[in-house]
């Protein structure tokens, strides 16, 4: 190889939006048909309407699925090794660092002199607090609910103390996309119903408002706020689903929730 | 074809109604080596003086009733029997209690023994006294069964061996003193004159299983047959008219009713060396006198899985008696419970009643935890109850081989037999993989693996089951302490600093000893570790986890956020990385794990188990792999008995085979060696001890203990393990576990 020829080493991470191949930026597209290869990962999120072979021929190129342990117990050297050689794309369902832990890929790939960028998709965490009609400045840490058998209290914990400081609390709620497995909404509601009876700091009851997101980015999200009694036994059709427990309401979100997710007018009593 | 007799039948209340005449009842268990003819002899017994249920003597006739057996897959082998016999015009019950004690060659679990009072041993007349011949009737002088002796197979030395009747007689002889050298060096002092068996004094029987007859020269006396009939009956293919003339029950069970003391004459004696609570107590004095209204004590010697009604528990009542409903307590579960059902064998048959009495067995319904060797005691009495012998759930299988059915459509047939051979033996570990299709069985030796094959044959009904060459188990230890290693989880969101050492000998002592145990309350654990192994009250009460193989978690963070929530993962990682250690992936033994430190991811997303017990696993290998990692291999216990003119050729084969003398010293005619030996060493033993000594050696091999192996072999035995397990030729190196901010870390802490 010549002097000062030296082949680019690149890696850009794309996201590909929410919900259907649809999702990804005319940016993203144009770096997927530049690269010379293009590896996907579908096990951080659910993409109901996602097809790949659409996407290839969307593309025009075959794309390589990478497994959950091909990024993290082999240290994503299936990816980092051809973007040493060359230019590589890994799309990401939503926004490539956003609710994912890639953030140790790109760093691996920098302390290898791998360069890295960044193409913007739409992500979950802005869809679900836009649908709400809740104002994002008002929203503290999130948190994700997990399945039963990996109880925890931090969802619970968390959704407290960001009430604490009057603000909302945004849940994922877990899906384990590889066993194509997701939490449904009435089982989280339980596991924090189940929090509540042994802390008892009234922080999730019946009576708690909250609002269910689901299959936000799709043509038909459902967005229902509601009390926590009337959400467990609520159809919201299919997955992927988020919650959103509210903390102090501006009159503004308040009207909000009533108009575009069918809360009760009982809400506007919540108004500080 | 010989038309078998109606086995006789009685109302269920006549026989209970001679179960509480305790000089009515004879309790035996009949042993042997392998293959020498125990179920041919029992099935024989069985047909001739077994016991009818009236329930199912109007269903069938004799033949229908054996075919049902067949039918219905009970074998009665595996079954605990009741026999029915008269002695001078008075009825015994003889209770035949199924003899586990061939899975057992280590004498440390097999109880069976200990619900009789005298045992049949059975001795091929063609093979003579073999190996497990030794093992088992000294297993019965253990526990003071007396032995009387049956030599079976005589038929094989007509018309096989064509022997002349003095070739026989000598045979005979031979036997017979062999067998009473067994008495002599295992024998007590106080019994072994009594107990040395003898053709004129009733405590041998001559015979053929397979042909259904016998005689003890007391009845070819009375009946006025002599050997040179027997010679002719077959030379004249009448040997069928034997079985009329001197059927094979008479023989054993007129030996079994004037040998084998009643249960009262033998408790007496028995108690004192089978229990070491105190005699003069309460229990004591009612298990002394077999006494009908004294405490409820009994101890169960075996547990089988029905499918119909769930576990089913059989043991011998020492004392007071048992009745559905009873409130009863198992003190080696340490469990309350309430009996189902009781039972007791008619026959082959399991028949419900209402009450069984002291010195009988009994089989009961409804204890789920109950095992060979639990002590179960009424529960008025659970915290004064000493247990029958320290009960160890410790096994140590040592060996194992793989197994696969012939056909493979026999698969489940196997898995199922799988499955109740490990909870009735409490020595053999059965380990199922269904993704790799891979069936293992592990155990005490080559005998005990060879034995549960052919149990595994018969509760398959017949299965073909196809084994791989026996694989030696090995441990992994560390000799000295490793660094604080720092692993990620697969994210990198999570990290985890750990250290392992070694566990000092006396905390693995405790464990061995069953003093300390992982379902023990973690404060009991702490108070005896403080107390007895001097640990700082500190490591004393952060005690997370023990592990089978003598490992043991212990946390040393503070003040890490969300612990508690990966706490469980965390352990679930410790027995992962315990499982299979890092040299060649065999358990871990000795190891000591401190957590140092952590780093939690905030979301539960983020740190669930396939994060949390990857990250543990790797931070303990490769703390394991900088504190010294040794490889660790299973030691038997060798005894050798052998005619003092080939003890020099013993010696030297033990010691040509890394083995060690312990001892040599006579005893009568024969030597005893004991020694030590590895595990490993001892395949093909067999046939280099019978061709230097011409088949004259006896030995038995027992578990012992584990030692580090030898550093000259050890990296190849290592480096073999591997090849067969299918890993990478070369062991890992510590960065392969914990990376390279592991460096960075180190250097900072420095
Ligand atoms: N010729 C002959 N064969 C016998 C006799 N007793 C048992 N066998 C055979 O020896 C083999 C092993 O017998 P078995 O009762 O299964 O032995 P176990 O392992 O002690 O239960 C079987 O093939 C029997 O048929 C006998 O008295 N004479």
């Amino acid at each position: 190889m010549l002097a000062g020829f030296e082949a680019l080493s690149e890696l850009v991470f794309v996201g590909v939006g929410l919900h259907d191949e649809g999702g990804i930026s005319l940016k993203g597209l144009e770096e997927v048909r530049s690269a010379d290869s293009v590896f996907i990962e579908l096990y951080t999120s659910l993409l109901p309407n996602f097809s790949l072979e659409r996407f290839e021929a969307l593309v025009g190129k075959g794309l390589r699925v990478v497994s959950r342990r091909e990024l993290e117990e082999d240290h994503g050297e299936v990816v980092l090794r051809v973007a040493e050689r060359g230019k590589a794309v890994l799309l990401v369902p939503g926004d490539p660092f956003i609710a994912t832990t890639h953030v140790a890929l790109r760093i691996a790939a920098e302390k290898r002199g791998i360069r890295t960028r960044v193409i913007h998709g739409a992500s979950i965490i802005s869809a679900a607090v836009g649908l709400s009609g809740l104002h994002n400045y008002k929203f503290g840490k999130s948190v994700t609910i997990p399945f039963s058998e990996n109880f925890s209290e931090t969802p619970y914990l968390v959704i407290a103390q960001n009430k604490e400081l009057g603000l909302h609390t945004l849940c994922l709620l877990d899906i384990d996309a590889e066993r194509n497995r997701y939490l449904g909404v009435r089982e989280a509601l339980e596991t924090l119903l189940k929090v509540e009876e042994k802390r008892k700091m009234g922080v999730v009851t019946r009576a708690t408002l909250a609002v269910v997101v689901a299959r936000a980015g799709s043509q038909n999200p459902t967005v229902k706020a509601g009390f926590v009694d009337e959400l467990l036994n609520y159809d919201f059709g299919g997955p992927p689903y988020s919650l959103i427990f509210p903390g102090k309401l501006h009159f503004m979100e308040a009207e909000a929730l009533k108009v575009l997710a069918g809360a009760p007018s009982s809400v506007m009593e919540l108004v500080e | 074809m010989v038309i078998l007799p109606l086995p006789r039948f009685r109302q269920t209340s006549e026989i209970l109604k001679l179960m509480h005449k305790k000089e009515n009842i004879r309790n035996i268990g009949i042993i042997a080596h392998i293959d020498h003819g125990k179920t041919t002899m029992t099935d024989s017994l069985l047909a001739e003086a077994g016991l009818l249920s009236p329930r199912i003597a109007g269903e069938a006739r004799a033949l229908d009733y054996l075919e049902e057996e067949q039918r219905r897959g009970i074998t009665i082998k595996t079954a605990n029997i009741s026999l029915l016999h008269d002695v001078g015009g008075r009825p015994y019950v003889i209770n035949l209690i199924d003899t586990p004690g061939h899975v057992d060659f280590t004498g440390k679990v097999t109880r069976a023994l200990r619900a009789v009072d005298g045992a049949v041993v059975v001795v091929d007349a063609v093979e003579e006294v073999m190996v497990q011949t030794e093992i088992v009737t000294r297993q019965a002088l253990e526990e003071r069964v007396r032995p009387v002796l049956f030599i079976n197979k005589v038929d094989r030395l007509i018309k096989e061996l064509r022997l002349t009747p003095s070739e026989v007689q000598d045979k005979f002889m031979r036997i017979i003193r062999d067998f009473n050298n067994l008495i002599e060096i295992y024998g007590e002092p106080e019994f072994k004159k009594k107990w040395k068996v003898d053709p004129q004094k009733e405590t041998v029987a001559f015979g053929s299983a397979l042909h259904k007859w016998g005689f003890t020269l007391k009845i070819a006396e009375e009946k006025g047959v002599k050997f040179s009939d027997i010679l002719e009956a077959y030379m004249q293919g009448r040997h069928q008219k034997l079985a009329q003339l001197i059927p094979l029950h008479n023989a054993i069970l007129d030996m079994v009713v004037e040998k084998v003391p009643n249960p009262i004459e033998a408790q007496r004696y028995r108690l004192p060396r089978i229990w070491k609570g105190d005699l003069a107590s309460e229990i004591g004095k009612a298990m002394l006198n077999c006494d009908d209204n004294g405490p409820t004590v009994m101890c169960i010697t075996m547990a089988q899985m029905d499918p119909q009604s769930g576990l089913l528990a059989t043991g011998r009542l020492l004392s007071g008696f048992v009745k559905e409903g009873d409130q009863v307590y198992l003190v080696g579960a340490r469990k309350d419970y309430r009996i189902q059902q009781v039972s007791m064998y008619m026959g082959a048959f399991r028949e419900v009643v209402d009450k069984i009495t002291a010195g009988n067995i009994a089989a009961l319904l409804g204890l789920d935890l109950a095992r060979a060797g639990e002590t179960l005691v009424d529960l008025a009495h659970k915290d004064v109850m000493v247990p029958f012998e320290r009960i160890k759930y410790v096994s140590e299988p040592v060996i194992t081989i793989a197994i696969e059915p012939k056909h493979p459509k026999d698969l489940p047939r196997l898995l199922d037999a799988m499955n109740k051979l490990s909870i009735e033996d409490p020595n053999l570990i059965t380990t199922i993989n269904r993704e790799t299709g891979e069936y293992l069985l592990s155990g005490m030796g080559e005998l005990h693996l060879e034995i549960t094959v052919k149990f595994l044959q018969d509760y398959g009904g017949g299965l073909e089951i196809m084994t791989s060459a026996p694989i030696v188990a090995y441990r992994e230890s560390v000799a000295g302490k490793g660094i604080v290693a720092m692993a990620k989880s697969p994210n990198k969101h999570n990290r985890f600093w750990v250290q392992v050492e070694p566990l000092e000998e006396k905390v693995i002592n405790l464990i061995e000893a069953g003093k300390i145990a992982d379902e023990m309350g973690r404060k009991q654990v702490g108070n005896i570790l403080f107390k007895e192994a001097g640990w700082p009250v500190e490591e004393a009460r952060n005690i997370w986890a023990i592990d089978e193989h003598r490992n043991m978690l212990i946390n040393a963070m503070k003040g890490v956020q969300h612990l508690r929530e990966a706490r469980e993962m965390i352990i679930a990682g410790f027995r992962w990385a315990c499982r299979a250690g890092p040299l060649c992936e065999e358990p871990m033994r000795g190891v000591k794990v401190k957590l140092m430190d952590a780093q939690l991811h905030g979301d539960p997303a983020h740190r669930g188990p396939a994060q949390i017990m990857p990250a543990i696993r790797r931070a303990i290998l490769g703390s394991f792999l900088t504190g010294k990692p040794v490889l660790l291999e299973p030691i038997y216990k060798i005894g050798v008995s052998v005619p003092a003119r080939w003890v020099g050729d013993c010696i030297s084969i033990i010691t040509r085979k890394r083995g060690k003398i312990l001892a040599s010293e006579y005893k009568g005619v024969l030597s005893m060696i004991t020694g030590y030996i590895p595990v490993a060493e001892t395949f093909g033993l067999s046939t280099e001890m019978r061709s230097a000594t011409s088949g004259h050696a006896l030995w038995q091999c027992t578990f012992d203990h584990w030692e580090r192996i030898p550093e000259n072999i050890a990296s190849e035995v290592i480096r073999r393990i591997r090849e067969r397990k299918g890993l990478p030729p070369e062991k890992p190196t510590p960065d392969m576990f914990i990376g390279e901010e592991q460096r960075a870390m180190r250097s900072e802490t420095l």
